[in-house]
């Protein structure tokens, strides 16, 4: 049974914009000052329309997302402008008309699905609190909350709406954020991030659910996310913001063919799936005949953890099977896979870090994969690992020089001065200025510490580097530059990399050669430029697929655009 | 599940075992001889004695057994319900507890419900309460009484309620009146505590994200913390039972001295100054008891009240 | 989300044990007026300077312990000394605490009387805080059994409140600085081995500490040099607080009349000497309370404000 939402009140167009923001000035009080986060903003969604708002960190997106709904932080403080939500002033209004907005006429697809439902509190109860607000009689309100949860796209309501949050899937539960945010029968949806925290091919299915489901309906959205490609191929008008202010607006297709901005074409340029037209143009190209003898050689490496409840069970898990792949030297092999692919697993072994269940490693003609770790610790030389988290991968502690010195200090290798002059060759070679040196890592932004990171992996001149999805948490602008970097330094250097990546995109600029993999297993490997005109696997075929590249955007024909977004069914990959 | 169960009750025994050991080592292997000291205390000095006096004397008490067989005994005894004889007064330590553990009873359960009610509500008010100077007052209340030793409070109220305003009596354990003071007193650290840790509890589960979820919604403030606030943070504040028992028996041995009531507590206090160990081992053993009786009833609560844990995913 | 208080020995334990609340994630680092290895520690010193009540409570401890050691720096008169016609005078400007019932100046009592309390309390505290750290560092770092028997050490320490084992020692040995001191410092340590050892887990998860195994360090220059020095913060935390609970217990003993033998003046024995008194000289046993309460309060005071600075 499948009852379909009734559309919304307003007709498209008709009766003035659900949200228009004039003047708009958002702070965070601090100390007593306040420091801006939104300047001067003018924003105006009409009813039925689709509106992203794209930025990086600190644009201010998400400020404006609590702001129209009325839920910003203890310390934030609208200083100036007005705005009107469905026609009521919102700057300065009191609590209780705040609340008559949220849910009816508002609703709010928060940014982290994991943490973004109560943990003690079954699915059910959950919707169906939202229900209850928009008034509905006890006796309705189970069959509304399973018909809420099909509409979602949530497969076996019965079964979810019994269970406790953490017993779903991030997809899922971001369905059911989705779900709760439609219950209300609001006027516009604000969608935080909607699909940041889930795996690309997820992200794709979720959003295409969203759209199809608004657009049948009537709803507003507006879409808060840093990535333009998202932005491009599902809104209706995309608007730019960059340190509080909007930088341009307009349609996508303008956006993405002529954009005005100097920031936007930075934007543009530095996302992979952008900068070609939305062609995947992969930076290598390389011969599966001809590729140098391999560095690090992985043969049929399994691994099974051993996992307990916390009542005191435990089962077997199975991260990887059978996995085998070569790293050429003097070039960049990736290893992709969505999270749970065991691709982190496989790097952790190729480093020691773990032990294979059965399989071997072979780094440099030496068996590693039984020896214990005093035996491995000459290898250290060899193979450094760069880590994915920038903020936690530098002592807190530990100065920017002494963070560098440590692998030289840990082989006991020069004396102070030649290690000082180290220091300064090494930041040097990640062009970071000299005075960085006796900093603090909470001193320096992501991107910096990741510079200092690979600065740290360079001490010891290793041959190989592992590199565990190294700028996944960083902005794209900065992501562009150390991916450049990075390739400069394989040239100078004759550096090996093995590179982990959920994304393709990232992956088509710094990789020769790719494997992919899917729970465990490797399903497709061979040159990226191969593999991405040619994928032999569904998987990497779905993979491809979600890559944001504004391919709707782009597309000639503006029609195309409403008539794919169709609410899709779940596709049965997803738990 | 079970082996969950079994290793924790496992555990508990062990604990008290090894309480049991440590204590019975304080008492008996430190160096004095509690029939002497007992004589000494009357005035008689135990040379002078016959030796076959004293001699019987020690073992009507066991204590001319080498201690390895004393201690097993009183283990023995302990398990069986028998707690020994005391010195002092010739007559079974459990009698002696018996009569006593009544007021003390009595007393604990009044201090832990208003405890309980006062602290829940105090760190409910501190998170709800809107306006930032009264927010920031409650907030600091529970520190203040934390710090009060129950000695000075008792004090004050005896000095307040009883000697200038002659509402409550100031010793004694008769009607309903001689509560009040010794409960407060009590009540005043324990709910300090449960308060102090209700807030942090609060004050992290306040900034959820799921909060806003669930403001988003719709729902108002009060709402919100109650439906949502409420459960989440009283889960890992549960924890802190046994804590909150421990600091009960401390409290009461101070507050029973000071008001005159005959209790456990107070029976503490005559018993190491009359260096009755029989009595002094039982009452520690008692307290250990009922520490670690609590916090395994919190143990095998907690998963059944966390669906986090109640609910474990299987293995897909 | 759960937070595993289930280790503390006492209400300090638990609030440290109690993550700090967090702030909303910045991408973009803040800039720093302060830079460079000590920076952290001017900006900290920086903060505290500008919070009065903290140097008030900071300065009345320093107080304590320095008239602890050199009473005579506070006070002319001897604790000793009797002033016959001034028998029982409420508090004036000649004696600030007034006098007791055969004439002896109160606040020179109070005074000479704190060097016993200070000491054990110190003493107390260094116990816990040695023991505590040892245990909580070998446990969180071997894990295994290695943990689990010591956390079953520490649980045994637990079932036994410290008040009432430090009254089964001195129903054993009697009265003694020493004695008193060790039971309440094995009191105190189940709180400083839990919080540890909690810091310990947490940062030896940290992904710095993969990065330094993976660059070639041993796990003790690991343990010495990177461990360590990140988990200090909430034990340092920890011990200020204990330092007050030590104290109250220690006050309660004597209170209890387990203190040292007269003419010794113990701040509890004071305490209890006056209750006799309460009706007509409320100051004999309200003013020396009113001592150790403010001395405790300002112990607590400090604690907070060195937790939130910690954030």
């Amino acid at each position: 049974m499948t009852a379909t939402l009734e559309p919304s009140r307003a007709e498209p167009g008709a009766a003035g914009p659900i949200v228009e923001i004039s003047g708009l000035d958002v702070g965070y009080r601090r100390h007593r000052k306040v420091r801006p986060a939104v300047l001067g903003l003018n924003l105006s969604v009409a009813a039925g329309e689709i509106v992203a708002i794209v930025g990086e960190s600190g644009s201010g997106k998400t400020t404006i997302a609590n702001a129209i709904i009325g839920l910003l932080p203890e310390n934030g403080r609208i200083t100036a402008g007005s705005a009107l939500v469905d026609g009521v002033e919102t700057v300065g209004a009191k609590e209780k008309v705040l609340r008559a907005l949220r849910g009816s006429v508002v609703g709010l697809v928060p940014q982290d699905p994991m943490v973004g439902l109560n943990p003690t509190q079954r699915i059910s109860s959950q919707i169906a609190e939202a229900l209850r607000l928009r008034g509905l009689r006890s006796d309705e309100i189970h069959q509304q909350v399973l018909a809420e949860l099909e509409h979602a796209g949530v497969p076996e309501p019965e079964l979810r709406a019994r269970q406790y949050p953490h017993e779903l899937s991030g997809g899922l539960r971001q369905r059911v954020l989705i779900a709760i945010a439609l219950a209300g029968r609001p006027k516009v949806i604000v969608a935080d991030e909607p699909t940041s925290a889930l795996d690309v091919t997820v992200q794709k299915r979720i959003l295409d659910h969203l759209v199809g489901l608004v657009r049948e309906t009537g709803i507003s959205l507006i879409i808060i996310t840093h990535d333009l490609a998202v932005a491009a191929d599902r809104a209706d008008r995309v608007v730019v913001m960059q340190t509080g202010r909007v930088v341009e607006e307009g349609d996508p297709r303008t956006i993405l063919v002529a954009p005005r901005e100097q920031y936007t074409k930075k934007l543009i340029a530095a996302a992979p799936g952008l900068a070609h037209g939305g062609q995947l143009a992969p930076r290598y190209v390389v011969d599966r005949g001809s590729l140098p003898a391999p560095i690090l050689t992985l043969q049929g490496v399994t691994k099974t953890f051993r996992v307990t409840s916390p009542t005191g069970g435990h089962h077997n898990f199975q991260a990887l099977s059978e996995v085998s792949l070569n790293v050429p030297r003097g070039q960049t092999h990736a290893l992709v896979g969505e999270s749970g692919s065991g691709k982190t697993t496989a790097l952790r072994i190729a480093l020691g870090l773990e032990h294979p269940t059965a399989g071997s490693v072979v780094l440099e003609d030496t068996e590693i994969s039984g020896l214990s770790w005093g035996k491995q610790r000459p290898l250290r030389r060899q193979v450094q690992l760069v880590h994915q988290n920038p903020f936690a991968s530098l002592d807190p502690k530990y100065t920017i020089k002494q963070s560098i010195i440590e692998p030289l200090v840990s082989f006991k290798i020069g004396d102070r001065k030649a290690r000082t002059a180290r220091a300064k060759e090494l930041l040097d070679q990640v062009a970071l200025p000299t005075a960085y040196l006796d900093r603090l890592p909470t001193e320096l932004s992501g991107g910096q510490r990741q510079r200092v990171a690979i600065a740290r992996a360079l001490a010891l001149k290793p041959n190989l580097l592992l590199l565990d999805e190294p700028v996944s948490a960083l902005d794209v602008s900065v992501q562009a530059q150390i991916l450049d970097l990075l390739s400069e330094l394989q040239r100078e250097l004759g550096l090996t990399f093995l590179f982990v990546s959920h994304d393709l995109a990232v992956v088509s600029q710094i990789s020769h050669t790719v494997s992919v993999m899917s729970n465990g297993r490797i399903v497709e490997e061979g040159p990226v430029a191969e593999v991405f005109k040619n994928p032999q696997s569904a998987y990497t075929r779905e993979l491809i697929d979600a890559i944001p590249r504004g391919t709707r955007a782009l597309a000639a024909d503006p029609e195309s655009r409403t008539q794919d977004a169709e609410p899709t069914a779940h596709p049965p990959s997803e738990r | 599940m079970t082996r969950y169960v079994i290793g924790r009750i496992l555990q508990a025994i062990a604990v008290l075992w090894a309480a049991y050991t440590v204590a019975f080592a304080v008492l008996y292997l430190l160096p004095s001889n509690p029939v002497e000291l007992q004589l000494a205390a009357a005035g008689v000095d135990p040379g002078s004695l016959p030796p076959g006096q004293l001699h019987a004397e020690e073992a009507k008490f066991g204590l001319d057994q080498p201690l390895i067989v004393q201690y097993f005994d009183h283990l023995g005894g302990f398990l069986h319900g028998n707690l020994g004889t005391s010195i002092t007064q010739d007559i079974p330590v459990t009698q002696v507890i018996g009569n006593r553990i009544g007021s003390t009873l009595l007393l604990s359960l009044v201090a832990g419900v208003v405890a309980l009610i006062a602290g829940t509500t105090l760190a409910y008010l501190a998170t709800y309460v809107g306006v930032k100077p009264l927010r920031l007052f409650l907030s600091r209340l529970p520190a203040f009484g934390a710090s009060l030793p129950a000695f000075l409070t008792g004090l004050l109220l005896i000095q307040f309620l009883s000697f200038k305003l002659d509402w409550l009596p100031a010793s004694g354990q008769q009607g309903w009146q001689s509560l009040v003071m010794p409960a407060i007193t009590i009540s005043l650290i324990t709910g300090s505590v449960l308060a102090q840790v209700l807030m942090r509890s609060f004050e992290e589960v306040m900034r959820q994200p799921y909060i806003i979820t669930a403001r988003a919604k719709g729902l108002s403030r009060g709402a919100v913390q109650l439906k949502h606030g409420l459960r989440n943070a009283a889960l890992p504040a549960m924890t802190i039972l046994g804590v909150i028992a421990g600091l009960t028996v401390t409290s009461s041995v101070v507050v029973e001295t000071e008001f005159t009531r005959q209790g456990v507590g107070s029976l503490t206090q005559q018993a190491v100054s009359t260096q009755d160990i029989p009595v002094v081992l039982a009452i520690v053993m008692l307290a250990a008891t009922l520490f670690v009786v609590i916090n395994l009833i919190v143990d095998l609560l907690y998963p059944i009240l966390d669906p986090r844990i109640s609910h474990y995913p299987k293995a897909a | 989300m759960t937070v595993d208080i289930s280790g503390a020995s006492d209400e300090s334990a638990v609030l440290s044990a109690l993550p700090p609340l967090q702030r909303p994630d910045e991408v973009r680092a803040s800039r720093h007026v302060e830079s460079g290895r000590y920076g952290n520690l001017r900006a900290g010193l920086a903060q505290l300077a500008r919070k009065p009540i903290f140097i008030i409570a900071l300065l009345y401890v320093l107080f304590v312990i320095v008239s602890a050691i050199f009473p005579s720096w506070f006070s002319t008169g001897q604790p000793y000394a009797t002033f016959p016609t001034d028998v029982m005078q409420p508090p004036s400007l000649h004696h600030l605490f007034g006098t007791d019932e055969i004439g002896r100046d109160l606040w020179t009592r109070v005074l000479y009387g704190s060097a016993l309390t200070i000491k054990a309390t110190i003493t107390a505290v260094a116990i816990g805080l040695v023991a505590g750290l040892s245990f909580g560092v070998v446990s969180g770092f071997y894990g295994g059994w290695v943990d689990a028997l010591i956390m079953r050490i520490v649980d045994t320490l637990l079932a036994i409140p410290a008040l009432l084992f430090a009254l089964a020692i001195i129903t054993s040995v009697g009265y003694g600085t020493i004695p008193v001191a060790l039971a309440v410092g094995l009191g105190v340590i189940p709180g400083f081995a839990r919080t540890t050892r909690a810091e310990v887990l947490r940062v030896k998860t940290q992904p710095f500490v993969e990065a330094a195994r993976a660059s070639g360090a041993s796990w003790m220059r690991v343990l010495v040099r990177h461990i360590l020095p990140n988990s200090w913060g909430p034990v340092a935390v920890l011990a200020v607080l204990d330092a007050g609970v030590v104290i109250i217990a220690i006050a309660s003993l004597s209170f209890l009349g387990f203190g040292a033998p007269p003419p010794a003046s113990e701040w509890g024995t004071l305490i209890s000497d006056g209750r006799d008194f309460l009706v007509t000289s409320w100051w004999l046993s309200l003013l020396p309370g009113l001592f150790v309460a403010v001395l405790v309060l300002s112990l607590n005071h400090i604690s907070k404000t060195l937790q939130e600075l910690e954030r």
